[in-house]
């Protein structure tokens, strides 16, 4: 398998705290590759420096073969990077089927057209884009009402827009209900098998980790401590140590 | 160098003034996230106020007591505005209390002239300051030391209040998060109150304490708020050390423009001002206003969508009205007509950055009043044909958005309002002092129409067919994809940036075309009237604007035209009375309060819950 995103060495440091510590991995394409590390580990602060959110003091982040450090994250997203955030940001005045419009326009660079009525631009392709997170039946709702799990959904169908060859997702399951969980990343691994998009995501809900990543990398304390499949991940000591100091519960799970 | 040490001491002394006032003004803000234009007036409420306590208690134990017991009495004043005024409508859209804080200013200042009459005052000297001190043989007013001297107690007053007490980790919570410390059990309530009235307070007493140099009139509260937004600005909102230095910054720097630059004094702080926000966008001390930190208040607003065929129709009738209106009305009805669709398009074009792209302009009235001395100065100086002058108006103001955007934008929330503030002020003392080509307060005249549309009823339909079209331009701009572009970037900035919008971008390009909008309203007016002066560039002409787009609704999208016409009348019919600006006034207060959601959002929301009412009984 040959790697879509490469990333060396890479590092950030707030006067003299480090927060992630020459970090270096790669994902291969049609990988769904899970980040998980405890809170304050630096996976939220890896993902803000993929995707141009932050720069990184140190290392670099190539994107198919092209070095993509410190770019603006617009520019990484038009060369087909998509991401979801932890804290969704939707836009609250519009409604949801608008909230994909918007991110169609943009894909297809129709930001500076003045003429065009927009609430009409790309609406069927919008709308297949809801089915594929099966929102297409509150289209037309305002997106302020909508509840956090199909946020979290629509957002998802407005990273996908532009046909992203890898997906960023920070968190996408935080605040959902457990089957919701399940069911939404169930949804990713489909789009991953289907349209061969490869995956990078955060998460602390190692039920859902385990179930569907082919490849988990364990952050701590900004440095990097375990990268492989689950069985080693799971027998990696110092990711025990890490997540249950020294328990055995990972150990346990194995056995059953 | 004695007498450049004297010029220094005597900016040391003003500061004290300015800073009470602007600490207080920073503090109001900080907690209440309220931009209290009225500030100036409790201001000048303390001069007043204070003039009248030391007529009536004698000596020098009088004269310090007054000032103390103005200063509380001011801060009952404010309390008594925050909990009529402004308690009501907290939970209105962000900003829109600055509309009833202008009411507030209305109401003092006819009050003020009711009470005290319209004569200047010259304050009381100070029992045993009276006289100077000789240092390095340069004489310094005695008064001028005891408040360089007191300044620094004032300042250390303050931050111990703010750093040290209970009540100051209550503001600096609340300044922080509202939300959380209301659910930590504060009464939030009575916290507003308590600061607005500190607030308050403290600009009564920097209006008491500046009387032995100065005096009381009804102005003061306009001329000072000026030079207060600058100094909060300077410093950096929420900071008193920012605001102590920029204090005696901008108080020395105006002491030596007087006596090296007099041409400049009008515009030396806003240069001063745009300078620092270029360099430090978050003032000297501040620290970056994260966009949302404060969390959104009041409802969301609802997805937009262009008229269906009742509001089309209704459109079409307004427009026929209009388009019939000179055959039966008079010719007076006509220009108060042009003037309303003047108006009407100076305010849409405001409400267009500022509802779609949430880019709050204080200084738009420099787009209006740049277009039309463009159009004035070409017709003025090289007789160019009125055709082609016109034309000039709404590209110059263009050309003059996209210089001063280019610098603004980069800017967010209060500090781009600032900003824009700045170079209006800029581009008004341009007007203003230089004389040779604008011809200063005289103002261009004689800036009439082309033959062809020199009738009254001909330039009503010119005016009539370039204003609507104007707002139906921009209206049409809104439900394209880039008004789509501008509301994304305003109502979540980083998911635009993630999703390939260069937020920044849209921002800039949308504020040269509301600056083109307004320079096409102040072409329509310079002919109508024939004349321009720099009042058209004025704070207030900014201020106008804003006023009506909050009036109207932020939030909708007839917003800025229905408030704009709405004012025109009534202003129409109220300036005929004598105590005119009280009933403006009270008219705004009444407004907002009633009114929260604006005129129109108030009145969709009425017609809403009837139609859902409607529903349930069927």
């Amino acid at each position: 398998m040959s790697e879509i995103l490469r990333v060396e060495n890479l590092k950030k440091s707030y006067d003299g705290f480090v927060a992630v510590n020459g970090v270096s991995f790669s994902v291969a394409k049609g990988e769904l590759k899970a980040l998980i590390g405890p809170n304050g580990a630096g996976k939220s602060t890896c993902f803000n420096m993929l995707m141009g959110q932050l720069k990184p003091t140190e290392g670099e982040v190539f994107f198919e073969g092209e070095r993509i450090t410190g770019h603006k994250p617009r520019d990484i997203w038009r060369r087909g990077v998509g991401r979801t955030f932890q804290i969704t940001g939707t836009y609250q005045s519009m409604t949801v089927i608008e909230n994909v419009q918007m991110a169609l326009m943009s894909h297809h660079c129709r930001i500076f057209s003045f003429g065009a009525r927009a609430w009409k631009l790309y609406r069927e392709e919008a709308f297949e884009f809801l089915e594929t997170v099966a929102m297409q039946d509150q289209a037309d709702r305002p997106c302020s009402i909508l509840a956090y799990g199909d946020l979290k959904r629509l957002e998802l169908a407005i990273a996908l827009c532009h046909r992203p060859r890898l997906l960023l997702m920070d968190e996408p399951t935080a605040g959902m209900a457990p089957s919701a969980r399940v069911a939404l990343m169930q949804l990713v691994a489909d789009i991953v098998r289907d349209q061969g998009v490869s995956v990078l995501f955060t998460e602390h809900d190692m039920d859902v980790v385990f179930a569907h990543s082919h490849h988990i990398m364990v952050l701590n304390r900004g440095e990097l401590i375990a990268d492989g499949d689950a069985t080693a991940v799971r027998n990696n000591p110092q990711v025990q140590e890490v997540y249950l100091g020294g328990g055995t519960l990972f150990m346990e799970e194995t056995h059953a | 160098m004695a007498f450049l040490f004297a010029q220094f001491l005597t900016g040391l002394a003003n500061a004290a003034a300015l800073f009470l006032v602007a600490s207080g003004l920073s503090l109001i803000f900080g907690v209440t996230r309220i931009v209290n234009f009225a500030h100036g007036s409790f201001y000048m409420l303390g001069a007043f106020i204070g003039i009248y306590l030391m007529e009536i208690l004698p000596g020098a134990v009088g004269f310090w007591g007054a000032i103390v017991l103005t200063g509380l009495a001011v801060g009952l004043i404010g309390a008594v505005v925050e909990m009529v005024v402004l308690r009501p409508i907290y939970r209105a859209p962000e900003l829109f209390q600055l509309v009833a804080t202008f009411g507030v200013i209305l109401v003092i200042q006819d009050l003020a002239l009711m009470i005290w009459g319209a004569e200047d005052r010259l304050g009381p000297r100070a029992p045993g300051l009276r006289g100077v001190w000789r240092i390095f043989g340069e004489p310094v007013p005695k008064y001028d030391i005891i408040l360089i001297a007191i300044t620094p107690f004032i300042l250390f007053a303050l931050w111990y209040l703010i750093t040290k007490t209970r009540l100051g980790v209550l503001v600096r919570a609340a300044t922080q998060d509202r939300e959380m410390v209301g659910a930590l059990g504060v009464n939030q309530a009575w916290l507003f109150t308590g600061v607005f009235a500190l607030g308050s307070a403290l600009a009564g007493w920097g209006g008491a304490l500046q009387l032995p140099k100065g005096g009381a009139d009804l102005l003061m509260d306009f001329n000072i708020i000026g030079a207060v937004f600058v100094v909060v600005v300077i410093g950096g909102m929420g900071s008193l050390p920012g605001a102590f230095i920029a204090s005696v910054l901008i108080s020395v720097l105006n002491v030596f423009g007087v006596t090296y630059l007099p041409q400049s004094t009008l515009v030396l702080m806003f240069v001063v001002m745009a300078v620092v926000l270029i360099i430090r966008p978050y003032g000297l001390l501040g620290r970056e206003e994260v966009a949302g930190e404060h969390g959104q208040v009041g409802a969301p607003e609802t997805p937009i969508r262009p008229y269906g065929p009742v509001g089309q129709a209704l459109v079409a009738a307004l427009m026929l009205v209009l388009a019939l209106l000179p055959l039966f009305a008079d010719q007076f009805m006509l220009i108060l007509t042009i003037d309303m669709v003047i108006f009407a398009l100076f305010a849409a074009s405001l409400h267009f950055i500022l509802g779609s792209g949430g880019l709050v302009s204080f200084g738009h009235a420099a787009f209006f009043g740049g277009g039309a001395y463009a159009a004035a100065l070409l017709v003025f100086h090289t007789d160019t044909p009125m055709e082609l002058a016109f034309l000039f108006a709404p590209l110059a103001a263009g050309l003059l958005a996209l210089g001063i955007g280019w610098f603004c934008i980069r800017l967010t929330g209060v500090y781009f309002a600032m900003l824009t503030l700045a170079f209006s002020q800029l581009v008004w003392s341009l007007a203003f002092q230089w004389r040779a080509v604008t011809r200063g307060d005289d103002g261009l005249v004689n800036i009439w129409p082309a033959e062809w549309l020199s009738g009254t009823e001909t330039y009503y339909y010119f005016a009539l067919i370039l204003g609507v079209g104007g707002i139906l331009f921009l209206r049409h701009v809104i439900h394209s994809p880039f008004g789509y572009a501008l509301r994304a970037g305003r109502d979540s900035p980083r998911q635009a940036e993630a999703t390939g919008i260069d937020v920044k971008r849209v921002q800039f390009v949308a504020f040269a075309l509301a600056g083109a909008m307004a320079g096409l309203a102040g072409g329509i007016f310079v002919f109508a009237k024939g004349s321009v002066f720099p009042t058209e560039l004025e704070i207030a002409k900014s201020f106008d604007a804003l006023i009506v787009v909050f009036l109207g609704g932020v939030k909708t999208l007839a917003g800025g035209v229905v408030g704009a016409s709405f004012m025109t009348v009534v202003e129409d019919w109220l300036t005929r009375l004598e105590y005119w600006r009280l009933l403006l006034g009270l008219v705004i207060i009444a407004v907002v309060i009633l009114m929260p959601e604006g005129i129109v959002g108030t009145l969709r929301t009425l017609w809403r819950r009837i139609r859902n009412t409607d529903e349930e009984r069927v």
